[in-house]
């Protein structure tokens, strides 16, 4: 009651007035889900806990941050859930999982950490990176992990990172790369798993600050939230200046030798935890608009509009998910661009495995790439 | 009624101890074929390791790579996964199926360092006993030569299982 009370203050919950806009602007609902928002805040306010399994629970939220940039009072229900989630979690609860937890497994073997990851397989002879120290740290995500689990979409996420290192190296950086990097642990958190996320949080963080890096760069939306939002208690010195890697190239466009023309029209998902959950909205489109020849085509939906990929914290997956996707890859595909760029590799997956839609293949298929791919073609 | 707590607490394991370390296996069987030749080698009072628990499921389509991650993340030292031979499967393709989810799991394995001796695929029909007890020796005995999982120093509080029981 107490604890409800806390989190109802924490995250602005008391201030509800009971509009409903959250509930008429959720992307579960317009898709057709049983799933109320709004209700989940007022019991909140009454001291009662939402139910944690069945549809229309805790577990259904994409966290996609939609509802809380409609209320008009503030009222953080992204932040709600994930304070009741890890309540949920306290008492138990497992999060009804899409590929049966194989990925929740994962993280808590890394956060555990007895064992010598392999991850750094994908590094090519031109790449130029610093295993352990160096003044920019480039923090590479899961990718690689993503692309061996998902064989079936024939992922490829880690061109993305690839590039990313090229694209650095263009602009004289040798990016330290660490082969002990682990999972940020967003999703454990997500999950309500606090306990294996701090684990991997207080590595990470020691990570970092080991290598003597003042510039953090990362490339995957979720790990940039994580680091900028959540791992702030681990810091113990000065934080590193932490950019996502379109802000970061952004900053150095003129130093950048783009003449190789694109010549081709594409459309831009922004991520939800980079859009919504920190703001960046302009950076990726900066740095796209700055490769020649190309031309960017905006998705009905986009900016702090935008609709996400649906499938957020590896916690939910359902039919709505699935015409979440498929509604966003049309949108997509009106916009007559070949390619879908995207600055976050869960976008991949999950608009990937909306194409496997044997019936609405032709109609929704469209290429996927990651921001810095883009980028690192029109270097060449 | 009074609520006595009773402490259930596996096999003592003993990576520092004074026994002799045996590895903690894990062997996913389908119910047609390999749980059916464990069950031939029993009949047929075949000796064999016993360091191992089996887990029948209907088909071997079914082992995910989350069951085999799971059980790593637990601390298991092998995991064995087993099902009918090409052709045999049940459900006609699930085994086909199954090799497709060891590729992924396997992959997955290995990026996260485990070692891939830890984990093997073997097909066994219902009548090869024989070839079950060759596989269980075969499988335990390279799991020893790896040791125990550097996941497994944490199993002992994963194991212990608390009961509450209605005196
Ligand atoms: S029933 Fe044995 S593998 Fe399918």
């Amino acid at each position: 009651m107490a604890e409800l009370a806390a989190i109802a203050q924490d995250t602005r919950a008391w201030a509800c007035y009971d509009c409903g806009k959250c509930t008429a602007t959720c992307p579960l609902v317009r898709a057709g889900a049983r799933y109320s928002p709004r209700r989940h805040v007022l019991a909140t306010n009454q001291g009662k806990r939402p139910a944690n399994s069945g549809e229309g629970t805790l577990f259904d939220c994409l966290t996609c941050k939609l509802c809380d940039t409609r209320c008009p009072v503030g009222v953080e229900y992204t932040e709600l859930v994930l304070k009741l989630r890890e309540l949920a979690h306290r008492d138990g609860v497992e999060v009804e999982c899409p590929h049966g937890g194989a990925l929740q497994s994962a993280m808590r073997i890394m956060a555990k950490g007895e064992m010598a990851q392999d991850r750094l397989g994908w590094l090519e002879a031109d790449m130029l990176t610093e295993p352990d120290e160096g003044e920019l740290f480039l923090w590479t995500g899961c990718t690689m992990y993503y692309d061996a689990f998902f064989p079936e979409f024939e992922m490829d996420s880690i061109a993305g990172t690839k590039a990313a290192v090229r694209l650095l190296n263009k602009l004289g950086i040798a990016p330290v790369v660490s082969p002990d990097e682990r999972c940020c642990g967003h999703d454990l958190l997500w999950n309500g798993d606090v306990k294996h996320f701090e684990m991997l949080a207080r590595h990470n963080v020691k990570l970092v600050e080991a290598s003597g890096a003042d510039t953090l760069v990362v490339p995957c939306a979720e790990c940039l939230r994580t680091f900028k939002r959540d791992y702030g208690p681990f810091f113990s010195g000065k934080k590193p200046r932490m950019l996502h890697l379109t802000e970061f190239l952004s900053e150095n466009l003129d130093k950048l030798p783009m003449t190789n023309g694109a010549s081709q029209r594409v459309t831009y998902q922004d991520p939800c935890r980079l859009g919504r959950h920190l703001g960046v909205y302009d950076a990726p489109r900066a740095v796209l608009n700055a490769v020649p020849g190309l031309e960017l085509a905006e998705m009905r939906h986009h900016g702090s509009a935008s609709t996400c990929c649906a499938g957020g914290t590896w916690s939910n997956c359902d039919r709505y998910s699935k015409q979440i996707q498929v509604n966003r890859l049309r949108e997509a595909r009106q916009t007559m661009a070949p390619v879908m760029v995207t600055a976050c590799p869960k976008c991949q997956v999950h608009f990937k495995c909306a194409m496997q839609d044997p019936n609405l293949k032709d109609e929704i298929t469209i290429e996927l790439r990651d921001v810095a791919e883009i980028i690192a073609a029109s270097l060449e | 009624m009074t609520k006595a707590k009773t402490t259930i607490t596996d096999q003592p394991v003993t990576a520092t101890g004074t026994e002799t370390w045996q590895p903690r296996i894990l062997v996913f069987a389908c119910n047609w074929c390999s749980y059916a030749g464990a069950d031939t080698a029993g009949v047929g009072r075949m000796e064999h390791e016993p360091h191992f628990r089996m887990i029948r499921v209907m088909c071997s389509g079914r082992i995910q790579p989350a069951f085999v991650l799971k059980a790593f993340e637990k601390g298991a030292d092998g995991v064995l996964v087993s099902g009918c031979h090409f052709g045999d499967c049940h459900y006609i393709f699930g085994n086909e199926r199954a090799v497709e989810q060891f590729d992924k799991t396997m992959n997955m394995v290995k990026l996260l360092g485990i070692e891939p001796g830890r984990l093997r695929l073997e097909w066994i029909s219902a009548a090869e006993g024989i070839r079950f007890a060759e596989i269980i020796n075969e499988f335990t005995e390279q799991v020893r030569q790896l040791g125990p999982s550097p996941l497994s120093s944490k199993r002992l509080d994963d194991l212990r299982i608390e009961e509450e029981i209605d005196g």
